[in-house]
């Protein structure tokens, strides 16, 4: 209850990773942990869609619908007919977050 | 962020023009010039610091983009990616004392690294890009470049190795780790965690509220709609939820912003409430819904304004955030409508005389 974050688009397919390790050095939320033949999807729910995984994975192991959680953005997007999840962009001239 | 005006050659590190090129035989390669860099930080680049923590010409804080020599490298020497924003750059540049390197600035339009990376300007092509223009297989006999690891979201490590034979290796968040990352070239788990920690939440809250300035109207407005204590209240409102809220974050209960803002609305509500509902002034039903008026749209706003720090935090998913704007924004529509509803009815009975 009040945590709605518990839920991500992150997929993980183990069968495919050759344990690399690069997931577990870029992800900034500790999502990945190493494990003994493959990485270890140790906590799901705190993976912030960043994108870094997927994008860095060499063998396709992860994918993940990245984006930048801002509401400000969002709603932006939204108020004027765009769509919220390829059309927000954060910052610019008038963003609230990239200092 | 397109269409936007380059700024003119502005190295934060050095005072005068940066004309001159130090590193002007580097092989074959039509290299672009190499600037120099020092790991000092002057007073100029800390008012700019400050500026730009102040929200002041939000994208003007910029360094010349290419690739820059930091005391005296040598063809072995590490070179290091960095985004042309002067925050940026100075904590990568200030973190490196005594340490002989070399810097490839990427073109982020004045946009740090982590956000840059988001919108993808500090990205793979860019890379790419910077390091065939600064001829860097030509600078250095070595392949590989050290890249900040809040970089990642933009770079696809495999493909910039594919497409200019440079391996990346993510170097920590934080650039002040840099000396003790460099000693083994691995990164301890701490180095790898993105928190929030006060001192990040409390340097955010300038900009916050420099953008929450054009609401202060709306206190001023009800200051003379509705008295003094009413403005104020609206005041407290958005200072909570600019400022008190991103202080407090993590000691709010619930994990959702909206919640935590609606509890923390709901806090600063009260003394309001109390004061409006005890008002000798007032009949006892116009006080109780001059109460329950406060009760209504103080947490509502603070509630709005929490949400939108969802950017600014450094965890939300845009799965979450979005199901937040889905689950909350009604409910706090819903209770800034009827709020108003109810101060509009409080307005009409003065107006005739009623209270
Ligand atoms: S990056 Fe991909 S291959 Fe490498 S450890 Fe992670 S999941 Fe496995
Ligand atoms: S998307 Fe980002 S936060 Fe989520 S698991 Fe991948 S690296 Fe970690």
């Amino acid at each position: 209850m009040y945590d709605i974050y518990t839920e991500t688009s992150l997929r993980y397919d183990p069968d495919r990773c050759i344990n690399c390790r690069r997931c577990t050095q870029v992800c900034p939320h500790a999502v990945f942990t190493e494990g003994p033949d493959r990485a270890e999807l140790a906590r799901p729910s705190a993976c912030m869609e960043c994108g870094a995984c997927a994008l860095n994975c060499p063998v396709q192991a992860i994918t993940v619908q990245s984006g930048v959680g801002c509401a400000w953005a969002m709603i932006a997007a939204a108020l004027r007919g765009k769509d919220m999840d390829t059309e927000s962009s954060c910052g610019g001239n008038d963003g609230s977050c990239c200092g | 962020m397109d269409g936007r005006e380059e700024t003119g050659p502005r190295c934060s590190c050095l005072p005068g023009p940066q004309a001159q090129s130090c590193c002007g035989s580097t092989g074959s390669a039509p290299a672009e010039e190499v600037r120099t860099a020092t790991s000092r930080i002057t007073l100029a680049n800390r008012l700019d610091h400050l500026l730009a923590r102040w929200g002041w010409n939000r994208e003007g804080h910029r360094v010349e983009p290419g690739l820059y020599r930091l005391s005296r490298p040598a063809a072995d020497s590490p070179v290091f990616a960095s985004a042309n924003y002067t925050l940026s750059f100075d904590a990568l540049r200030s973190a490196l004392v005594g340490v002989d390197a070399w810097i490839l600035v990427l073109d982020t339009k004045g946009i740090n690294v982590w956000c840059a990376a988001g919108k993808g300007t500090f990205g793979t092509d860019e890379l790419v890009r910077r390091i065939r223009a600064a001829g860097l297989e030509s600078v250095v006999s070595h392949r590989k470049i050290i890249v900040p690891q809040l970089g990642a979201p933009g770079i696809a490590a495999p493909e910039v190795a594919r497409r200019s034979g440079f391996a990346v290796e993510y170097g920590p968040v934080r650039a002040r780790d840099l000396p003790e990352y460099l000693k083994t070239h691995t990164a301890i788990p701490a180095m790898r965690r993105v928190e929030f920690p006060i001192a990040d939440r409390i340097v955010l809250a300038p900009v916050e509220l420099v953008l929450a300035l054009p609401m202060f109207l709306a206190a001023i407005v009800l200051w003379y709609l509705a008295g003094p204590v009413a403005a104020l209240a609206a005041a407290s409102a958005i200072l909570t939820g600019t400022v008190l809220f991103p202080i407090l974050l993590p000691f709010v209960p619930t994990r959702d912003f909206s919640t935590k803002g609606l509890i923390l609305g709901a806090i600063v509500a009260l003394p309001f409430a109390f004061s409006f509902g005890t008002s000798p002034a007032l009949p006892s039903w116009a006080a109780a819904l001059s109460a329950v008026t406060v009760l209504l749209i103080m947490p509502a706003v603070v509630a709005y304004l929490a949400l939108n720090f969802t950017g600014s935090s450094t965890f939300t998913s845009r799965t979450g955030v979005k199901k937040e704007i889905f689950r909350y924004v009604p409910v706090m529509a819903v209770m800034v409508v009827a709020g108003l509803l109810a101060g509009i009815a409080l307005g009409a009975s003065r107006l005739m005389g009623v209270i």
